[in-house]
């Protein structure tokens, strides 16, 4: 099991493919996405990541949590959140995850609080069907119909689907797929909608309920090993170009060493003549 | 420009289409990809653009005709890959950015005058 990511919702488009398609996708991005805390067995007897992403001012945090993120060396995070990972992938603390953590066509669980609806009607929360527009109804048009039996048992049975609080609650919807991932912006799009109004902070996760995929980075896409990446492709990049720099140079010699060579060939017979 | 408008924009930029300057009141014909099967040939659709809505990415107008009798619309994205031209084959002059109350008309009085002194826009 591997860390998931905290994503900010930045909204929703479309992308046109070239087949014709069009693909709604969310936007999601990492805003400084970085480890700000271990969980390990040994001291709190189970292993998670805690990461933190986005800005806050340190003047406006509180002085226990800039103690905490100072024992992190990170700055201020806004939104904090724990993952479960196993111990052999848990990730050092201050390093920072970039968008690469997922792959497109991948399978993620998507977390996030919805958007709240306040006190809603059992039509809208749960989708009844209402009573008639007609035939004698009178005021309850958008109501409830019966919430239960008669004398027996005499009570409405708990968990009946009546009006009430609608959203703002923790919504998680599951298998949603990932189109396209953009490392350099920290953005993943994915396909669909995802829980959660503009700016609210979401949590993505691999999909429970796929197979993991064998490609996916172990133990996160660290923007570390990334630059780590980029230094050595640069200096093989810079290690190619020198040697063909030498080689080039080897060749001019070569060939300057060869015309050199064949003047004083040319010359030779000449020279050989006014010793001789 | 919000990151999501940026991203929409750099879309459009990497489609590369050049879409003619029309607007509702006009009489455009749309090259349509259609795939059947394996194969796919451009199917042209031309009728008066009745609406244009949305913005950025997310553009799309709405060719009305009269097809044996029957009005027939069609609502295109602006910016499909499924598009392969729009043409506008005559300019209409109207005063109402939605001409919905094409529905209602018939013959005579569903024309629509054209304009004769067409002025493209100065390129921005």
């Amino acid at each position: 099991m591997r860390s998931g990511v905290i994503a900010k919702k930045l909204g929703m488009t479309r992308l046109f493919l070239e087949d014709g398609r069009q693909v709604p996708v969310t936007v999601l991005q990492l805003d400084n996405l970085q480890v700000v805390a271990q969980r390990t067995a040994d001291k709190d007897g189970y292993s998670a990541v805690q990461l933190g992403a986005g800005e806050a001012k340190a003047k406006r945090t509180t002085a226990a949590m800039r103690g905490h993120f100072a024992k992190a060396s990170v700055a201020p995070k806004r939104k904090l959140a724990e993952f479960r990972v196993s111990p052999e992938n848990l990730i050092n603390v201050g390093e920072e995850i970039t968008a690469d953590h997922y792959f497109a066509g991948q399978f993620v669980d998507v977390a996030g609080t919805s958007i709240g609806k306040g006190f809603a009607g059992a039509m809208k929360r749960h989708n009844f069907g209402g009573l008639r527009a007609s035939h004698g109804v009178s005021i309850s048009h958008r109501s409830h119909g019966s919430t239960g039996q008669c004398q027996d048992p005499g009570k409405v049975f708990k968990g009946k689907k009546m009006a009430g609080h609608m959203g703002a609650a923790r919504v998680t919807t599951q298998n949603l797929q990932v189109v396209r991932t953009d490392a350099d912006r920290g953005l993943i799009m994915i396909k669909g909608a995802v829980p959660g109004s503009k700016g609210g902070w979401v949590t993505i996760k691999d999909a429970v309920k796929k197979p993991v995929p064998e490609n996916v980075i172990l133990p996160a896409a660290l923007k570390s090993a990334a630059d780590a990446a980029r230094k050595a492709a640069e200096e093989a990049a810079a290690a190619a170009a020198a040697e063909e720099e030498a080689a080039r140079l080897a060749a001019l010699e070569a060939e300057q060493a060869a015309i050199e060579s064949a003047e004083a060939e040319a010359a030779a017979p000449e020279g050989g003549d006014n010793e001789s | 420009m919000n990151l999501i408008a940026q991203i929409e924009a750099e879309q459009i930029a990497e489609l590369g289409k050049t879409i003619p300057d029309f607007k509702a009141g006009d009489t455009i014909r749309v090259g349509y990809k259609v795939t059947e099967g394996t194969r796919s040939r451009v199917q042209a659709y031309e009728g008066v653009c009745i609406a244009r809505k949305g913005g950025g990415i997310a553009a799309s107008f709405t060719v009305r005709k009269i097809s044996f009798g029957e009005g027939v619309e069609r609502v295109f994205p602006l910016y499909s890959t499924n598009i392969e031209s729009i043409e506008v084959v005559r300019r209409g002059r109207v005063r109402r950015a939605k001409l919905y109350y094409l529905r209602d008309r018939r013959g005579k009085s569903a024309r629509i005058a054209e304009v004769t002194n067409y002025k493209p826009k100065a390129e921005a």
